[in-house]
């Protein structure tokens, strides 16, 4: 008899903490989704206010906007192509530089340095992160881009002279801003981004499987190359990912050392202009619905860009996870 | 403190069991740091050809320090240093100016949990003879195939080899491992509590392929179970603190313990 009263006590106790409990899961629940919900908003609300503003511009030239290369305020005849252009091959060459230094410093940083060194390494590279990008633009514009007319673009144009198709690359005369310069200047901004990522990523590669593969007699190239890149390359990818989407939509930097000519140019020394640079550059003096509604198209283009790096990433991992045979 | 053990070692032949059997690795006087902090205190002691050796001892008492030791593995890790000689084949592998990767293939080892490459079932097989082997498609081919049969793994993966070695089950993970392991033609194999992480089934499967692998290679093997150290075993050690208490027959050790120590571990009275 004892023993039931207890138990109802017990049982009486729960029943109170239980409802509390009830109260504040359900409260935190709602919470959470209030926030998922409200993200998906935003996000449908720029889609639309995109839309609606690139409408004029879209409805005037239709499919030619993406065909036409002239950029008129004048004669009111826009065509993205040049921006597109710029966008895809300045972060191209972002990614270039970016992503084997960026690897290379976090299989440094993991694999190779000595443990006093790591830290002010690491909080070196993060500090790249933290330099606001009208910085970079500064010191691109004055420093960057007249070391580059004086001494690396003159040495680039001599060396690949007659070399079949980079001689075409590298051609013209050299004015130190530009598409390569831009580039440059990105690839230094999505540094701290690929590396901090890729170093975490290396870090959760368990040391036993490390040393099972040293056990093996793997060097630590093998074992950086065979076990620790395919072991993450899922975190990696998406560094990589993160770093893209930076260079795609950096606007400031690029804006100072691209050049902003709406004109597509064979040379990577020559000026050009992204979708980003344009739309900082021009907005304030768009006059004319069409001409803002275009700039807002250029917004709308770049947001789809971004969004099919983002699904061919995703793409590329289930692919190669299917080869892995997960 | 007493720094150095006062314990009775055979000499280069065995008294007991295999009479015949000669030292493959002799580890002579070891000590081992951590930093500033001695894990191992002179070991000396032989593994013998062809024989399993198991080193038991409570937690904490550095018989998995010691196996690291036999293929460097410590070197890896910088403030981490050994003393004394370990000779492998008459040649002290301790010695500066190893080829660190070359002994490491000499001497395999297989971890406390299974840890398969991210690649497929044959590429983690081939994987390892790749690096010091130059073999034709067919020849690797045989190779897969007779690692995995020796560890029993053959007829469960035969038709999936190109399968994710990280979707087989942990046992089954192990032992392919431990086939891993013997592509290479390791000369020693050092196995570190390699059941710790398995149900009964696939350690009585793992520790029926030790006694198999005896006919070939010099086993090391680390373990926690001693009733797993009674059945493998030819020669135990026992380790306490960092030091060798005593070493023997695996018979002599678990029936006619020299040391009271021993005795007192085997017997479950403390560790």
């Amino acid at each position: 008899m004892d023993v039931a009263a207890q138990n109802t006590g017990v049982i009486v106790a729960d029943a109170a903490a239980l409802s509390r409990n009830t109260f504040w899961d359900g409260f935190a629940r709602q919470l959470t989704r209030a926030a998922v919900i409200l993200v998906l908003i935003m996000l449908g609300g720029v889609m639309v206010a995109l839309l609606d503003g690139a409408a004029p511009a879209l409805k005037t030239f239709g499919f030619s906007f993406l065909t036409t290369e002239s950029w008129n305020p004048v004669t009111e005849k826009f065509g993205a192509v040049a921006p597109i252009y710029g966008t895809l091959i300045t972060s191209a060459i972002a990614m270039i530089i970016g992503i084997p230094i960026g690897i290379g410093i976090a299989i440094f940083i993991t694999e190779l340095c000595p443990r006093w060194l790591k830290r002010p390494i690491s909080t070196a590279i993060e500090l790249l992160a933290g330099i606001p990008s009208i910085i970079y633009g500064i010191w691109g514009l004055f420093i960057l881009a007249p070391l580059l007319q004086r001494y690396v673009q003159p040495a680039l144009i001599d060396l690949f002279d007659g070399v079949p198709i980079l001689s075409d690359l590298f051609t013209g005369p050299p004015y130190g801003i530009g598409v390569l310069t831009a580039g440059l200047i990105l690839s230094i901004m999505v540094l701290p981004f690929i590396t901090s990522i890729t170093r975490d990523v290396f870090e959760t590669v368990p040391p036993m499987l490390k040393e099972s593969a040293y056990g093996l007699g793997c060097t630590t190239w093998e074992v950086v190359r065979r076990i620790v890149l395919p072991y993450t390359r899922t975190g990696v990818i998406g560094g990589i990912m993160l770093g893209l989407g930076r260079a795609l939509g950096e606007t400031m930097a690029v804006t100072f050392v691209i050049g902003n000519a709406h004109k597509i140019a064979h040379s990577l020394l020559a000026p050009g202009t992204t979708i980003s640079a344009s739309i900082a550059n021009e907005f304030t003096e768009a006059d004319g619905v069409l001409y803002t509604s275009s700039l807002i198209a250029l917004g709308l283009i770049l947001f789809v860009i971004t969004f099919i790096v983002l699904a061919a990433a995703r793409l590329l991992l289930l692919r190669l996870q299917q080869k892995a045979g997960n | 403190m007493k720094d150095r053990p006062n314990i009775l070692v055979p000499s280069t032949t065995a008294s007991h069991g295999n009479a015949t059997a000669a030292e493959k690795v002799s580890i002579r006087d070891v000590c081992f740091y951590y930093g500033e902090t001695m894990a191992l205190k002179h070991i000396t002691l032989p593994l013998y050809e062809r024989n399993v050796t198991a080193f038991i001892g409570p937690s904490g008492c550095g018989k998995s320090t010691l196996l690291r030791i036999l293929n460097r593995m410590y070197d890896l890790y910088p403030k981490q240093r050994a003393s004394g000689e370990v000779l492998l084949d008459g040649q002290n592998i301790l010695a500066p100016g190893q080829d660190l990767n070359l002994l490491r293939a000499r001497i395999g080892m297989v971890f406390q949990k299974p840890t398969p490459f991210p690649m497929s079932i044959y590429e983690n097989i081939a994987f390892g003879v790749r690096l010091y082997e130059k073999l034709s498609r067919t020849d690797m081919d045989e190779r897969v195939e007779e690692s995995l049969r020796r560890t029993a793994l053959w007829e469960e993966v035969r038709n999936d080899l190109h399968r994710s070695g990280m979707s087989l089950s942990g046992g089954q993970q192990q032992r392919l491992c431990i086939a891993r392991t013997i592509a290479v033609r390791p000369h020693v194999i050092l196995l570190d509590e390699p059941t710790s992480a398995l149900d009964p089934i696939s350690t009585a499967k793992i520790e029926e392929l030790i006694y198999q692998l005896k006919a070939d290679y010099t086993i090391a093997i680390v373990t926690h179970n001693m009733q797993q150290a009674a059945r493998v075993a030819d020669h135990t050690a026992f380790m306490y603190l960092g030091e060798l208490v005593e070493f023997g027959p695996t018979d002599q050790i678990f029936t006619k313990p020299r040391e009271q120590r021993t005795e007192d571990y085997i017997t479950g009275r403390f560790g």
